[in-house]
């Protein structure tokens, strides 16, 4: 299963919403390591296209294979894949009546990896990593959206995920709030996590990804390595595209 | 003489005491019943395409539900009182029994559909993020989902409390001994109907008013955590 350790792949993706097709097969592969941008249009449906991978769409049509695993056979354990596969929102989605320390022990402890005790040393260990570990104790209702970020990355990573989704994880902060997300991500991308991050930032695309995704109309219209992609541009689309977001 | 006379006032007190009983074992039932239907309804409601495992027991629990809302909705409950109480458990003498079970059932229908719009306020992002961390449905549910929408729920369940608790005064028509029925025997007994009917209204007013005021008490309590 092993082809130059892919770690998670698709065939012939398609998802529709009703009559409304989203993805329109998309086949695509992402390596262990690989650092994936995936930028487009809003309505392109490349946040479906992310959202597929951990199965929270189901695909109408076609295959998502995890670690070697068919994930979208109905015999597979979903939740036991998605413990593999952090996933960060454009809303950063915190559980407000938890405290931050709950937000990020709650699913190690009840998804039964570790014992209340190991999983606070670890919450106290990536809260210092992201400066936040004074907000321990805090709700996330007193937070920054860059505050509430960082926690929504930190609970994710708490996981010890293969891989990591983020879904426009800085479209919903305030400008001066996105460096402080994007430093904590590539800080992520350069101790070697897989990543697949859907978003706008086309300087975070350009400096971390290994590889560029162009999605529009549920297809992938183009790819390559960011200098490829952004320097030299082929599909009409991703011209245009560009001119508008550069 | 409607109260003094042959210590009778402790037959009010015993009555309302009854009545208490009866709207706190009421609720708690309604409130469990409540729980499960609602659960049951979201979840048919936001269930995904493609989990068919579950999603056939699904739909038949959601009909079920839904026929047991439609009927506890649409029919009297003193009728629904007097078919438990003179049909169903004809032959029971454990009336407090029967009378908490038919205003259980009766609320669980009320209570659900309380419960499930304060379900449906919560963000699905919340559902989602629980979910993409690897917990199941119900974990999530338990811990992000209810917790919240308990706030939301608190003053319509409230309502439904003191809804429950007039309610109480029904349960005479079944046999049960309660504040309503001690007004009505002493009446009887005294052929004095207003005291005994004025005084009742007035110990229903004040559990009310007090029951209103600790909720508003709880729910300031909740929200205040709110803002920490």
């Amino acid at each position: 299963m092993t082809e130059d350790n892919v770690l998670l792949r698709v065939e012939h993706l398609s998802k529709s919403f009703g009559s409304n097709l989203v993805l329109d097969d998309i086949s695509e592969q992402i390596r262990t390591g690989e650092k994936v941008c995936i930028i487009g249009p809003s309505g392109s449906g490349k946040s479906t296209f992310l959202r597929c991978m951990n199965l929270l769409e189901r695909p109408t049509k076609g295959d998502v294979f995890f670690d070697g695993q068919k994930i979208t056979d109905l015999s597979v354990d979903v939740n036991k894949v998605r413990e593999q596969m952090g996933m960060v929102f454009q809303h950063f989605n915190l559980f407000p009546n938890k405290t931050v320390r709950q937000n990020i022990t709650l699913a190690p402890v009840r998804t039964g990896h570790m014992t209340q005790q190991e999983a606070d040393a670890e919450a106290d260990k990536l809260l210092a990593r992201v400066n936040l570990s004074e907000k321990a104790e805090d709700y996330p209702s007193s937070l920054s959206g860059g505050q509430k970020q960082r926690i929504a990355i930190v609970r994710a990573m708490a996981m010890h995920p293969k891989m990591m989704l983020f879904d426009e994880p800085t479209s919903a902060l305030d400008p001066e709030m996105v460096g402080e997300v994007l430093n904590v991500m590539k800080e992520l991308a350069s101790e070697g996590m897989t990543m697949a991050v859907v978003t706008h930032e086309m300087g975070f695309a350009r400096e971390v990804a290994d590889r560029v995704l162009f999605v529009d109309e549920g297809k992938i219209m183009e790819q390559g390595t960011p200098d490829e992609l952004f320097g030299h541009p082929k599909n009409r689309r991703l011209q245009d595209f560009l001119s508008k977001v550069l | 003489m409607s109260f003094v006379v042959n210590d009778r006032w402790k037959l009010y007190l015993k009555g309302l005491g009854k009545s208490l009983l009866l709207t706190v074992g009421a609720l708690a039932l309604g409130i469990v019943i409540g729980v499960v239907i609602s659960i049951v309804r979201t979840a048919h409601d936001q269930k995904r395409s493609g989990e068919d495992k579950i999603s056939a027991g699904l739909s038949v629990g959601n009909a079920i539900c839904q026929l047991y809302t439609t009927i506890i909705r649409g029919t009297p409950m003193m009728v629904q009182l007097m078919i438990m109480g003179f049909v169903v458990f004809a032959s029971s003498r454990n009336m407090q029994g029967v009378a908490i079970l038919a205003l259980g059932i009766n609320s669980g229908a009320y209570v659900s559909e309380i419960i499930r719009s304060g379900i449906m306020s919560i963000d699905p992002g919340q559902m989602e993020a629980g979910r993409s961390l690897g917990m199941g449905y119900g974990t999530v549910m338990k811990e992000v989902i209810l917790p919240q929408a308990i706030k939301n729920i608190l003053p319509a369940l409230g309502n439904e409390l003191i809804t429950l608790f007039k309610d109480t005064s029904l349960v005479s028509v079944i046999g049960m001994t309660e504040l309503t029925k001690v007004a009505r025997d002493i009446q009887a007994r005294t052929y004095l109907p207003m005291m005994p009917y004025l005084g009742i209204a007035l110990m229903y007013l004040v559990v009310v008013i007090i029951m209103t005021w600790l909720l508003g008490k709880l729910e300031r309590r909740m929200r205040r955590s709110d803002r920490r």
